[in-house]
């Protein structure tokens, strides 16, 4: 290509008239639009709305034979109706609804994730601050982690002699593994400038780990704290149907025993909507504390 | 005028697996109050090791650093840094970046409402003050430095060190912002070393430009005075013969005298 024709293409490169004015019409278009929002929901809910159906249909076929060993859900339906229907009816000490069952367990794994959070958060910062802590905390951690929950049980009921602390230290140890691991490597990623700021600025180590420390391993702790309160949740409906009392553990493990099955699978339904909403509730707290925090 | 910051014959090595290597050796420099010093090397050379042994981020091997006479042994708000990559914590906003800043240092001297004045009046000063509820991660680069150098002059300190500020901004960004630390650099008459490998950036903003020779154990070359009256205009000095005989003086040092040799990293 010679000079000439590169300036050529360079002169046609131009805009060959002046830039347009687009005027905004922001505001407008800023207006709700109803059918809009309804073709969201649309698309968010109707697919899993139809594969729950087929599920139904399948398992009221599957489970129809006067012989099945299982109720279908029509039977679900006709038999466990005031549970489904109404889950905050109370009747008297064992005679109350899901909903207030699902509250008792609710209630102990806010106590023990709750102290699971804030021991995991502290000894996670010391581990992952402190070369010689990982060293000689981290195998123990390491090991610990991998006992299933239940195992702890029979010995916390020896050391505690009551069911209700047996169960808040189940739900504790078995959600406080990966808040500690995941804190540990979130404060360990923090990058070394942040730390040269808190040294030129002398922060405390109080200091440094309200202000700096947690919101920089925040994303971190947040994972973290979301597998920790499933796992709790795991963990407290297995202790209850164990220890007995109340929460909806152990309405499963007395349905059980008086074979009242319809009434166990309302119940799973509780348990797994639960879960999702508790899943749900921590991302959507982490999503706000962090907001900011992983950008550059 | 007497020294206000001094390096006395200061030897720093680093020590891994029993190897000890040497970066900076005899280094002896006196900086006085209000003087605005560049430290230029090829990189490699330890200038930033300099830097952080006078912020106290790191400690010296042998000799000292002294501040008024004090030895400096840890890092402190009275030897403020900019960073080369800003440092702004993303998580705050540009305000409370300043404020953690200001809060840690005037917590106790100054009212709440002085401490807000006090930050405004800082972020003013390096024309922020419309972003002050930005987070870092919402302004471009060369803004996210001007937040940076406010942090810092917000300490007070009674020297600003620079850690090659403006290396990582593209060209324009880097004119407006050497312009803006000429600026503020004459109405606070503040103390300033910065680090750089820009010759003409060193020319254009310095009273006096140290030249580090190559590492390993390096040392100062030689120490240049910019004898350019200020307040100093680029396009101006662009055909200054002085600032051309400067730049010439270090482009010398750097190329001819001081080659960087490749094998020496």
């Amino acid at each position: 290509m010679s000079i000439q024709t590169i300036e050529d293409t360079k002169v046609k490169a131009f805009p060959a008239k002046p830039a347009e004015l687009v005027t905004f019409t922001a505001k407008a278009r800023r207006r709700i639009d109803p059918l809009a929002i309804a073709g969201k929901l649309a698309t968010a809910l109707v697919p899993p709305a139809v594969v729950i159906l087929v599920l139904l249909v399948v398992w009221q076929v599957a489970c129809s034979s006067p012989t099945s060993s299982l109720p279908p859900p029509s039977q679900v339906w006709n038999e466990a109706y005031d549970l489904i229907a109404h889950p905050f009816f109370d009747n008297g000490p064992q005679d109350i609804g899901l909903a207030w069952r699902v509250l008792i367990s609710l209630q102990r794994v806010a106590i023990g994730f709750g102290m699971a959070a804030v021991v995991g958060v502290a000894l996670g910062a010391l581990v992952g601050q402190s070369v010689w802590a990982m060293r000689g905390l981290d195998p123990v951690f390491q090991i610990l982690r991998t006992v299933p929950p239940l195992a702890w049980l029979p010995l916390s009921l020896a050391a505690f002699r009551d069911s209700s602390p047996s169960a808040l230290f189940v739900i504790f140890i078995t959600s406080i593994w990966p808040i500690i691991i995941n804190t540990a490597v979130g404060v360990r990623n923090i990058p070394q400038d942040y730390r040269n700021v808190a040294r030129i600025l002398r922060l405390n180590p109080f200091e440094f780990f309200v202000k700096i420390m947690v919101p920089a391993a925040a994303p971190y702790i947040f994972t973290g704290l979301r597998i920790g309160i499933g796992l709790s949740w795991l963990a407290i409906v297995a202790a209850e149907m164990l220890t007995g009392g109340v929460g909806i553990g152990f309405f499963i493990w007395d349905a059980w025993n008086s074979s009242r099955l319809p009434d166990i699978i309302v119940a799973l339904a509780y348990i797994g909507v639960t879960g999702f909403c508790l899943d749900r509730l921590v991302a959507a707290v982490g999503a706000f504390v962090t907001r900011g925090t992983t950008a550059k | 005028m007497t020294a206000y910051l001094k390096l006395d014959h200061i030897d720093k090595s680093f020590s891994r697996g029993g190897q000890v290597s040497e970066v900076l050796k005899d280094i002896k420099l006196t900086i006085n109050k209000g003087e605005f010093v560049s430290i230029i090397g090829h990189s490699g050379c330890g200038k930033s090791t300099l830097l952080n042994l006078i912020a106290g981020l790191t400690n010296v091997s042998a000799g000292a650093v002294l501040l008024e006479n004090k030895e400096v042994d840890s890092p402190g708000p009275e030897r403020a840094v900019v960073f080369q990559n800003h440092s702004l914590l993303p998580w705050l906003t540009v305000y409370e970046n300043i404020n953690l800043a200001v809060s840690k240092v005037f917590g106790r001297s100054k009212s709440r409402a002085e401490r807000h004045d006090w930050i405004m009046r800082n972020l003013d000063l390096v024309q922020m003050a419309h972003a002050r509820d930005k987070r870092p991660a919402e302004i471009s680069g060369g803004m996210k430095q001007r937040v940076g150098i406010a942090r810092a002059l917000a300490m007070e300190p009674k020297i600003l060190l620079l850690d090659e500020p403006f290396g990582a901004l593209d060209a324009l960004t880097r004119a407006h912002l050497q312009d803006a630390v000429m600026d503020i650099h004459s109405r606070l008459d503040s103390t300033t070393i910065m680090i750089t490998h820009d010759v003409d950036e060193a020319v254009l903003l310095s009273d006096r430009i140290v030249m580090m020779t190559n590492g390993p154990a390096a040392t100062i070359g030689e120490v240049l005075a910019v004898p350019l009256a200020r307040p100093r205009r680029r396009v101006e000095l662009s055909s200054d013969r002085t600032f051309l005989r400067c730049r010439e003086a270090v482009l010398k040092f750097l190329y001819e005298r001081h080659r960087f040799v490749a094998a020496a990293e």
